[in-house]
């Protein structure tokens, strides 16, 4: 039998002093629930089929024409049992490992809070704001059906939430992200460091860091730089900044701070990053946080944010449509209507230099990989940790 | 340590937003649901009894192909775990005999029991 697409085992992901414990059976759960969504990836290639053998062919076959929008090829998807079936699958995976995580999570919920408060105690490199709240577009919605999202505390002190995301990142992505879930962190630092060899930042910020697992590889590839992450979710970063002191870095400040409104002087920082962040932001937002970041950026700084791929014109429209699959199924759904913003305007309009913009291709760089995950990987839309990066250099 | 929250109840909480619903039917997907989560706990119980076999194994208990090898040495115990397999049966494929033994005996609602019983 050929050992192939074999997730790796949750004993190999990173623990930290407050990851949250796991006994046998919640580790096989999440066993089965990373090995369950890999096999969904090979399922859903089925979708593509039933498109082109039946679903267009019925659909031409009754109008006398191909379909003409987006919703039009959707309402005929949507009555295609394959479809259905891959759907209703993949739905539940996700809500059974929000439960599963809920569960190994609340249930250790005060002894994590403990744990965050006795490593966060005294320290200056907190910083919470309570007059800060979540901004309406977070507050509209669970994002990736997390109930309580990034913000909610059921007591005092509560980062279940926070910890449920840190050990669930695993299963969501069959552990492609890695041991700390920070391949993103590490694609992006690596490739400034590979491709600006002389660009040395003094002053790095990362929007939207959350728990800070994409903020730590920047922290540690420039250990000279002050990091500052950036977030509404007082749970993520209460628990992102014990994270941080659990694994020793010592150049990272995290602070309560809404992105369209920060506090930071006018072009006080050398690189200002955001990590799967700006689709989870809102219609509006999207151009007052990069404006923001115009301003806070020095002259000769750079800005990259990590994304999903934007839509191309030799994308079909098929393509497009099943790529809206997690905006409204995996609730994030900004992400349906940022596809049709074309990321060099919003820059353009929000102050850059449309000489300076870039756009690369990023994978994440993952520690786990030991050579048994890559064969025969089909794409899957929205998980496979291929992004699209686009920036630009402010001048 | 007192856990200030009830786990249970939280771990299954749904997010905000009208949860989407794919099949035509969808007590057909809840069915799946439930089936799924099902299956999720017997990869769990098969993944216990494999650290058990392991266990065992290693510290020269008995070795995994003496289990590969059992065969049942009495009548009793096949009678025993044949037992085991028709109640387990039974009991998932519970709906299913219910709704023969409606077929068979066709029976009035409880709204109609109900106006029986009130003139009783």
């Amino acid at each position: 039998m050929a050992a192939k697409n074999l997730p790796p085992t949750y004993d190999h992901i990173a623990h930290h002093e407050v990851f949250p414990q796991t006994t046998h059976d919640e580790k096989a759960r999440y066993n089965f629930l990373a090995s369950l969504n890999k096999h969904l990836a090979h399922v859903s290639q089925g979708n593509a089929l039933a498109f082109k053998n039946r679903v267009q062919p019925g659909f031409k076959k009754e109008h006398g024409r191909d379909f003409e929008t987006k919703e039009e090829l959707g309402d005929a998807m949507a009555k295609d049992q394959h479809y259905q079936t891959w759907s209703a699958l993949r739905r539940c995976t996700m809500e059974m490992r929000q439960q599963a995580g809920r569960s190994l999570t609340y249930r250790q919920a005060q002894e994590l809070t403990d744990k965050v408060n006795k490593l966060n105690e005294g320290k200056s490199s907190l910083i919470l704001d309570e007059e800060v709240s979540p901004p309406p577009y977070l507050l509209a919605v669970d994002n990736h059906i997390m109930p309580g999202s990034y913000h909610t505390e059921l007591f005092e002190g509560d980062v279940s939430n926070a910890a449920n995301y840190d050990g669930g990142l695993f299963v969501t992505t069959a552990g492609l992200l890695g041991r700390y879930s920070d391949g993103g962190g590490k694609a992006i630092s690596q490739w400034v460091k590979d491709n600006h060899p002389d660009f040395s930042p003094k002053r790095i910020l990362d929007i939207g860091c959350g728990m800070g697992h994409n903020t730590l590889p920047i922290a540690k590839m420039y250990p000279d730089a002050e990091v500052i992450g950036i977030d509404t979710g007082r749970p993520m970063l209460r628990y992102g900044h014990a994270r941080a002191m659990a694994l020793g870095y010592d150049n990272v400040k995290f602070m309560q701070v809404e992105a369209s409104k920060m506090p930071f002087e006018d072009e006080s920082f050398d690189w200002i990053q955001t990590t799967m962040f700006l689709h989870e932001t809102g219609g509006k937002s999207i151009y007052n946080i990069m404006k923001e970041i115009y301003r806070c950026l020095a002259p000769g700084g750079l800005t990259m944010h990590i994304e999903q791929p934007q839509y191309t014109d030799d994308m079909t429209m098929y393509e497009k449509w099943i790529r809206d699959w997690d905006a409204f199924n995996n609730s994030e759904p900004y992400w349906s209507k940022m596809h049709d913003i074309d990321p060099k305007e919003l820059m353009v309009e929000c102050g850059f230099n449309a000489d300076t913009f870039m756009q690369i291709g990023a994978q994440a760089i993952n520690d786990l990989d030991d050579g048994t995950q890559k064969a025969d990987e089909p794409e899957d839309h929205g998980r496979s940790p291929i992004w699209n990066v686009f920036g630009a250099w402010k001048k | 340590m007192d856990n200030p929250i009830d786990y249970i109840n939280i771990a299954g909480n749904k997010p905000k937003g009208k949860r989407p619903y794919f099949f035509d039917d969808p007590a057909v997907e809840r069915v799946l649901n439930i089936t799924m989560a099902v299956s999720m706990e017997l990869a769990v119980a098969r993944e216990r009894v494999d650290t058990l076999e392991r266990l065992l194994e290693a510290k020269g208990v008995l070795t995994r192909e003496e289990i590969t090898a059992y065969t049942p040495t009495s009548k009793k115990i096949e009678t025993e775990r044949q037992l085991w397999h028709s109640e387990y049966i039974s009991r998932i494929l519970r709906v299913i005999q219910q709704s023969m033994e409606e077929l068979e005996q066709p029976d009035k609602s409880l709204q109609e029991i109900a106006e029986d019983i009130n003139k009783m």
